[in-house]
């Protein structure tokens, strides 16, 4: 059962073609990495999906449903959440209030309602804040809950991002380089919560990663790129063992 | 055409400091009023000679702009635009009360004698048409290409120029190549404020100085932005075009489009091309 | 110092997070409440002009402060504000096609101010979505000069620059705006005003606005529309604003165009700024801060010898130089000051000044391509 497909992706930036006929799908509950050296396309892959870019060429379905139009902010909605490479988290708001916007899809908003935040606003802020807790528990976040971002160390804003993301309760989630920056044992925390939210949330994930040993822990397919086109397809081991791949990667 | 010039040189000077600095100027306008002040002073006050006045008000115009860099920008670098925006607009209610009370200078307004006369003259033969030009609109337009001259020079062959523009792109990337980011930041705010001055003077004669012709400054806006923020030759183009249809609008249109003219032009470029005319479409990237 | 002990998690999202705020406010609204009676009338007029210039403020912070647009042009919402509530209670509403011009009665003019702001904020919030940062800065700056030049141009509404007079309001022989009943009017609005946007930042809206004034891409990602966040908040910001000026103008009783220039929305701004942007504390803060500074200057000029009290323009330069002095020294305003005050003793005598302490930062550039 796929979850995702997109076919025959393209974007050009002026001539450029950063994403050129990318064809992937994934399945429902598993872990699909795009790997590829720097420039190869991977972060444009997602923002094609997130729809922060306008395809030029191709299409996207999630769920048989056709996304390749829908606009930025229903995505969320619709069940795709991500994470940035370079953490786009609201600096200057707390984890919990973090972690609570990305409840925003689920809300109900009323402008007066909120105004004078009427007993069914209050209701349904407790209801989302069980949510958060949820999360919070599942991500070891208690002891950072009232901090605000600006003040944490970026191995916990990158947990706490992850946390936003899973906030929405995504069908799928893209995850853009999430060991980057981070050090050893972080990496490894990392990797088991990769493989918590996929087995104990059932949330399918897709990934960008460079670190290859998180790759091969926790992927079950991986997906090669380089120039924008596709290079490589397969599991991680069959993928590290491709001649194409190795002269990628090492020049030639 | 020469208030577009005019435009076009306060225009210029705060393209300069956003391109390098990305500090958006509200004080451009009063930096303009103090050097014609300081012109107005060594000219008319100490009985100077023009070109001297005129030069000396410039070279301490680039002075107060490096001071102004030094002592009120720098402590924000760093901070958030808006904070800087600010820091700016309290200055420019700094100079104007200054203005007011230094003696001599006051809330009255003043007019620089000039060695350029009001008069018409006619710079092409009759057979090519009629084109009739005072000598003092004439000394405006030739002193904007001058500048735009010098400045383009400037910044395209030499070291220092070429430096300014790194510093611009990337500060912390041009700090570990050793270009003095600091000091060169003071350089732009030193030149800024002497194109300012240079405004200021060449306006002098059309409209008179007093404190608060620094609201003028604020045309400027609506010229960046025709021209597109942070484009130098778009800032002078811009300027120009905004004066011409100023004074087009005082023409044709009924009274009060003129002093909004400017600035409904740039509503619409905001809306329909809000990169300008020259320049470059920008986004964040993630 | 006090430590809290949550329980419940209603205990976040209440106002009052624990007892001492309830005393102490508490103690704030009785103090505001009786202090009509003791002052002199004088200055039951001046803190009527606090109050109101605390009601704009509030709606400037919700646009600047919270969802991180910057206007600089809200003298115009505070002006169609007022010209609106004058126009609407004095003249009245005129249409070619009524015989007589109705006359609206203050409880549906002063809404109405408040509405038709909001719809010149929604006029210029829908071309503004596209741009950023400073562009949009300058959108608003123009959109302000566009609005101050009708104003004095359409003068068969606004009387132009020979000023338009504002109708008081009486009930029966009680008149509603002016001296003491005023003064519960505009403080009452305050602070509808101020409970209704902390309502709105504890709920989902509030939340979006301060997700765009953050990270803009992020917030979309999370399902939040852009668009409609920054026009709910330029509404919003306007139409509070807008009622502000409807209350400036019963509270001046003389309109003139030159009540609402570019200066006023630099005022305006220079307000939250020194207040501190941000907090709700910050709009109160910076309304004392505006009305207090030429107070106190008109006081300490009875003191100064002659020379100096007589020159002109110490009231800008003041004004400038504070408001630089604090953007240098106390990015957070006032009301950033005052934190740091009340920490200080309460953390007594173990207060460190690092606490407070920021990061040395390089200018990061906005213009990434």
């Amino acid at each position: 059962m796929n979850l995702f497909t997109a076919e025959n992706l393209a974007i050009n930036f002026g001539g450029v073609k950063a994403v050129d006929g990318v064809n992937f799908e994934i399945k429902k509950g598993e872990c699909f990495t795009i790997i590829g050296p720097n420039g190869a396309g991977k972060t444009t892959i997602f923002n094609l999906i997130s729809r922060i870019y306008d395809v030029t060429d191709g299409r996207m379905t999630l769920d048989g449903q056709d996304i390749t139009n829908t606009p930025p902010h229903e995505i969320a909605g619709l069940g795709i959440a991500r994470t940035f490479q370079n953490i786009e988290l609201f600096e200057h708001a707390s984890v919990l209030q973090n972690l609570l916007v990305g409840r925003h899809c689920h809300t109900k908003r009323s402008l007066f309602g909120e105004g004078l935040f009427l007993p069914s606003v209050r209701k349904a802020e407790l209801e989302h804040r069980e949510k958060v807790e949820e999360i919070i528990d599942f991500l070891d976040l208690q002891h950072y809950r009232e901090s605000l971002i600006m003040n944490l160390p970026y191995g916990v804003r990158k947990v706490v991002e992850l946390g936003r993301a899973l906030c929405t309760e995504p069908k799928l989630i893209l995850l853009d380089e999430p060991s980057s920056g981070l050090n050893v044992e972080e990496t490894q925390d990392m990797a088991f919560w990769i493989d918590d939210i996929k087995t104990d949330l059932g949330i399918t994930v897709l990934m960008v990663e460079h670190d290859m040993g998180l790759v091969s822990e926790v992927s079950d397919r991986v997906l090669v790129l380089n120039y924008g086109r596709m290079l490589a397809h397969g599991t991680p081991s069959e993928v590290q063992n491709d001649p194409e791949v190795i002269k990628a990667y090492l020049g030639g | 055409m020469s208030i577009g010039c005019i435009y076009a040189l306060v225009a210029l000077g705060f393209v300069l400091i956003y391109k390098a600095t990305e500090v958006v100027n509200f004080a451009q306008g009063e930096l303009m009023m103090l050097g014609a002040f300081l012109a107005y002073t060594f000219i008319s006050i100490l009985g100077w000679n023009y070109w001297l006045g005129a030069a000396a008000a410039i070279g301490c115009m680039f002075v107060i702009g490096s001071l102004v860099d030094r002592v009120l920008l720098r402590p924000v670098l760093g901070q958030p635009q808006f904070a800087i925006v600010m820091v700016t607009i309290g200055f420019g209610y700094i100079a104007r009360s200054v203005a007011g009370m230094m003696p001599g200078w006051g809330t009255e307004t003043y007019a620089i004698s000039t060695p350029f006369s009001s008069e018409g003259m006619q710079i092409l033969p009759e057979s090519m048409g009629f084109l009739v030009i005072s000598q003092t609109d004439l000394s405006v337009i030739i002193a904007t290409i001058l500048f735009c001259g010098i400045l383009y020079t400037f910044f395209t062959y030499t070291k220092l120029g070429v430096a300014m523009q790194a510093a611009s792109q990337n500060q912390l990337a041009s700090y570990y190549m050793g270009i003095p980011v600091k000091s060169v930041f003071s350089m732009i705010w030193g030149i800024s404020a002497a194109v300012a001055a240079a405004a200021g003077i060449l306006l002098a004669p059309t409209t008179l100085i007093d404190t608060s012709m620094g609201f003028l400054g604020l045309k400027a806006f609506p010229a960046a932005v025709l021209g597109g923020f942070g484009s130098i030759p778009g800032a002078v183009v811009g300027g120009i075009i905004i004066g011409i249809i100023e004074t087009l609008a005082g023409f044709y249109l009924p009274p009060g489009f003129k002093n909004v003219a400017a600035y409904i032009v740039l509503l619409i470029v905001l809306v329909v091309r809000p990169q300008g005319l020259f320049g470059e479409k920008t986004g964040k990237r993630v | 110092m006090r430590f809290l002990f949550k329980t419940d998690y209603e205990q976040d999202i209440q106002l009052a997070k624990h007892s001492g705020y309830i005393w102490s406010y508490g103690a704030l609204l009785l103090a505001v409440l009786i202090v009509p009676f003791f002052l002199e009338e004088y200055y039951v007029g001046q803190m009527t002009q606090l109050y109101i210039m605390a009601i704009a403020g509030v709606g400037l912070m919700l646009l600047a402060g919270y969802t991180g647009l910057i206007s600089l042009g809200h003298a115009a919402f505070f002006g169609i504000g007022a010209y609106t509530e004058a126009v609407l209670t004095g003249n009245g509403l005129a249409l070619p096609f009524m015989d007589e011009p109705i006359v609206f009665s203050f409880f549906l003019s002063f809404p109405l101010a408040g509405i038709f702001a909001a719809i010149a904020g929604i006029a210029i919030g829908i071309p503004a979505l596209r741009l950023v940062g400073i562009y949009l800065a300058i959108a608003t700056f123009a959109f302000a000069i566009i609005i101050e030049e009708i104003l004095s141009r359409w003068e068969s509404v606004t009387n132009g620059y020979s000023g338009l007079l504002v109708e008081s309001i009486y009930f029966g022989d009680f008149e509603l705006t002016d001296g003491t009943p005023f003064y519960y009017l505009c403080l009452g609005v305050l602070i509808a005003v101020i409970l209704f946007s902390l309502n709105l930042l504890r709920s989902p809206t509030g939340r979006a606005m301060m997700a765009v004034r953050d990270s803009e891409i992020s917030a979309q990602s999370m399902g939040v529309n852009l668009a409609k966040t920054k026009t709910i908040a330029f509404a919003l910001s306007a139409g509070i604003t807008g009622l502000a000026g409807a209350l400036f103008a019963h509270k001046l009783g003389f309109l003139s165009p030159e009540s609402f220039t570019v200066l006023q929305s630099l005022e305006l701004l220079v307000l939250v700024v020194v207040g501190g942007l941000g907090s709700m504390h910050g709009a109160v803060f910076g309304a004392l801060f505006v009305l207090a500074l030429p107070q106190g200057l008109a006081i300490l000029k009875d003191y100064l010898p002659t020379q100096i009290a007589e020159v002109p323009g110490i009231e800008p330069l003041l004004f400038g130089l504070i408001l630089v002095l604090i953007i240098i020294f106390e990015p957070l305003g006032i009301y950033g000051r005052w934190l740091k005050v009340k920490l200080y003793f309460q953390m007594f005598p173990l207060y460190k000044k690092a606490t407070f302490k920021r990061q040395k930062s390089y200018m990061k550039s906005e213009r990434l391509r």
